[in-house]
């Protein structure tokens, strides 16, 4: 009997390479977003397998706040040189200094909801006609209601009691004018798979994912970074740990574990044995039960 | 780039690399637990990290309920919670040390067949919710019915609140006579039966102390066992071409590669394919994965196939076996779930979307509307709005290259397409 089983790894690969390759045929100018985060990373990887020998045929964007780890745009650079892939930068700052977003103020301030604004125009000013995004089901009760391709109105916004329906495999890119996607081709992946499947195909990490030695601090139960641009409150305090980063994000809402995981192997298990989720890091999505949901509607990633 | 670091010597030994996905969806109506039954699978599988318990913690005192309500943790949006119903597909995720499940959590109002198809359309398992107090409702058929109709390979009934019925054996069994009748009716193949309890936990992923009675698996013991593998088709090979891959640079100068997700079959390098529209002969020269070359490919790998002569292929070609083609043709019968307000139109023209062909169509005729609680077939008003599932005809412009769903999910499927708001309004099954 011939073999023909696939593993759950190879069966969500399969499906994200057919999405990519759906939104590469649909979409006359497509682009991805990356993050330098392991979603994105990992996106960007099945994108590459999709189109082998060929390059990648749509550049990749990057929404920069500003507020990075050095190593993310050091790891950014370097994946854009090293494969020959287009890599757009567009600023936060640039929308800021235009009057287009205003910066928050306080101890919390961040810049993570301002990325909306500078992606929207960027989208616009590019004339995207559908972003891919790392987004997954798993993340956030909100996400669990996106569809693989997902349609945004003019205004960039995503009307989730009225989104069309999603059946089999058969994705539906037609949209009017002005009007634009966005695609989220490893929607059905875990956390846990998304590791998985780095070991299995050993794709390279950034070091934040590691553990390392960090100047942190730690603020209503979640460490994070110190940056110059980080405020502490009084009480709150600058310390040496051993940490590494779950997710990768603006560094004022990223949070960082406590964690001594410095083999893929040990990151896994630490993801096995973990009580707490990995937005559990994240302040932006503390701010209220809906704060993903309200986002999003606002045409966030 | 930073190297990674691997510890040795491999990581199979941490295990869930060979996992398999079983996909389920889960139909109910309004009160017989279905939330329960997921948040207390996603519970008791430690899918649900403290920080969501926390969230729905203070979501229910906040409410004034007593105790923590699971159901909580799958209400999603804003006005799913205001309101305390779920409105749209919700997607779940658990694992296993041997399976990775996913789940699409579907409502279970009248008004929302065209989710439970939706939810069905991926689905290898229904699960199938009957409050034991009640038995078999309306409702249930319903279900039932969706479930044959799209096709899903097992079909599992839990029978939920058993506590609500004192664990009593003849509670279950009538229930199970009663849903055995009417999953004949439908020739529903694979039929299993759990008498649970979601709240308390009985049968769901531990064993029942209330009902020694029952011997069987408990749900989670039965969804890790379901045999999935055989759930595509591996008889008729079908490779809809989704994308040309042409390299331009110098090394792959003369590369061309038909880039697509095998639909059906199985596809060997040196096979003697026939390229539809067209019906040219050629040989697989080579099956293309990433950088690495395969011997064969089946479904549901998406792989890149090249081929030993130059043939006009483009997006919306087929690739097929010499001597096992599909059905070409323009005149089309199916069975259609209309999914949007507005009714279908009769001699109306639509969008379809077959494989990774797009073309128009034209609606002739509706055969007749399925009385989806009695199963009728209903003659004497044809006309078709939200949420109805009926017999049409369409004629394509261009012929289809199918086979019926029944033989084939993938190239037995296609979606109506409303040109005028590029809206999916109809799910289609071919006959």
């Amino acid at each position: 009997m011939e073999h023909t089983t696939i593993n759950h790894l190879r069966e969500l690969e399969a499906e994200s390479i057919f999405v990519i390759r759906e939104v590469a045929a649909q979409f006359e100018n497509p682009v991805m977003l990356f993050s330098g985060g392991k979603d994105s990373i990992v996106m960007f990887y099945l994108a590459r397998k999709a189109f082998y020998p060929a390059k990648v045929p749509f550049p990749l964007m990057h929404i920069d706040t500003g507020h990075n780890f050095e190593e993310t745009i050091l790891y950014r650079d370097d994946l854009a040189e090293k494969t020959g892939t287009r890599m757009i930068v567009r600023y936060v700052q640039d929308s800021i200094d235009k009057g287009r977003a205003v910066e928050e103020k306080g101890v919390n301030a961040s810049r993570n909801v301002l990325q909306t604004v500078t992606l929207l125009d960027a989208i616009e000013e590019l004339k995207f006609d559908c972003a891919m995004g790392g987004g997954r089901r798993d993340e956030e009760k909100a996400r669990a209601k996106e569809r693989f391709f997902s349609h945004r109105d003019e205004f960039g916004q995503w009307d989730p009691k009225n989104q069309r329906p999603e059946l089999w495999n058969l994705f539906n890119g037609r949209k009017h004018i002005g009007e634009h996607f966005r695609v989220f081709p490893i929607s059905n992946w875990t956390e846990m798979d998304v590791w998985q499947y780095i070991l299995m195909e050993n794709i390279p990490m950034p070091s934040l994912y590691y553990t390392h030695e960090r100047e942190v601090f730690c603020r209503d139960g979640v460490w994070l970074a110190t940056a110059p641009f980080m405020k502490l409150k009084p009480g709150e305090k600058a310390e040496i740990r051993q940490v590494r980063c779950r997710t990768i994000g603006d560094i004022t809402c990223t949070g960082v574990t406590l964690s001594k995981a410095n083999t893929l192997e040990e990151i896994i298990q630490e993801v096995a044995a973990s009580r707490v989720t990995e937005r559990g890091g994240r302040a932006d999505d503390k701010r209220s039960e809906a704060a993903m949901e309200d986002r999003k509607k606002e045409g966030y990633f | 780039m930073t190297e990674n670091k691997t510890s040795q010597p491999s990581g199979k030994e941490i295990g869930y690399l060979d996992m398999e996905l079983l996909r389920f969806t889960t139909a109910g109506s309004v009160d017989d637990g279905k939330s329960t039954l997921i948040g207390r699978l996603l519970y008791d599988s430690k899918a649900i990290f403290e920080d969501q318990m926390e969230a729905i913690e203070r979501a229910s005192i906040s409410r004034g309920a007593e105790e923590v309500n699971l159901a909580l943790l799958t209400d999603g949006l804003r006005a799913e919670r205001e309101q305390g119903i779920t409105i749209d597909v919700a997607y779940r995720y658990f694992a296993t040390p041997k399976r990775k499940f996913i789940i699409a959590d579907t409502p279970g109002h009248i008004q929302y067949t065209r989710n439970m198809v939706t939810g069905a359309s991926t689905a290898n398992a229904a699960v199938i919710l009957i409050d034991a107090r009640n038995g078999v409702i309306e409702q249930t058929r319903r279900h039932a019915y969706i479930a044959s109709l799209l096709q899903i390979p097992h079909v599992v009934v839990c029978v939920n609140k058993m506590d609500l019925v004192d664990f009593a054996k003849d509670v279950f069994d009538a229930i199970v006579a009663d849903f055995g009748s009417v999953a004949t009716k439908l020739a529903i193949q694979d039929v299993h039966f759990l008498p649970i309890s979601a709240k308390l936990g009985d049968n769901v992923v531990e064993a029942s102390l209330h009902m020694d009675w029952y011997t069987g698996p408990t749900f989670i013991g039965l969804m890790e066992t379901l045999p999935v593998g055989g759930d595509h088709n591996f008889d008729d090979p079908r490779f809809p071409v989704q994308y040309v891959i042409r390299p331009i640079s110098d090394q792959y100068h003369d590369y061309r590669g038909y880039a697509g997700r095998v639909a059906g079959g199985i596809f060997r390098v040196g096979q003697e394919v026939v390229v539809l529209p067209g019906g040219l002969q050629s040989t697989i020269e080579g099956i293309d994965f990433g950088s690495e070359s395969l011997a064969s490919a089946f479904p549901p790998q998406s792989v890149t196939i090249r081929l030993s002569n130059e043939i006009d292929i483009s997006r919306g070609s087929m690739i097929v076996a010499v001597g096992n083609l599909p059905t070409v043709g323009q005149e089309i019968e199916l069975m259609v779930c209309w999914l949007n307000a507005k009714p279908l139109q009769v001699k109306g023209k639509y969008l379809v979307k077959h494989t990774s062909s797009e073309m128009r169509c034209l609606v002739n005729e509706v055969v007749y509307k399925v009385n989806i609680n009695t199963l009728d077939e209903v003659k004497d008003d044809l006309s078709v709005g939200l949420n109805d599932i009926a017999r049409i005809t369409i004629k394509t412009v261009k012929p289809l290259f199918y086979d019926s769903y029944k033989r084939n999910r993938e190239t037995g499927s296609l979606i109506i397409i409303d040109e005028s708001t590029n809206n999916v309004v109809g799910a289609g099954m071919i006959i």
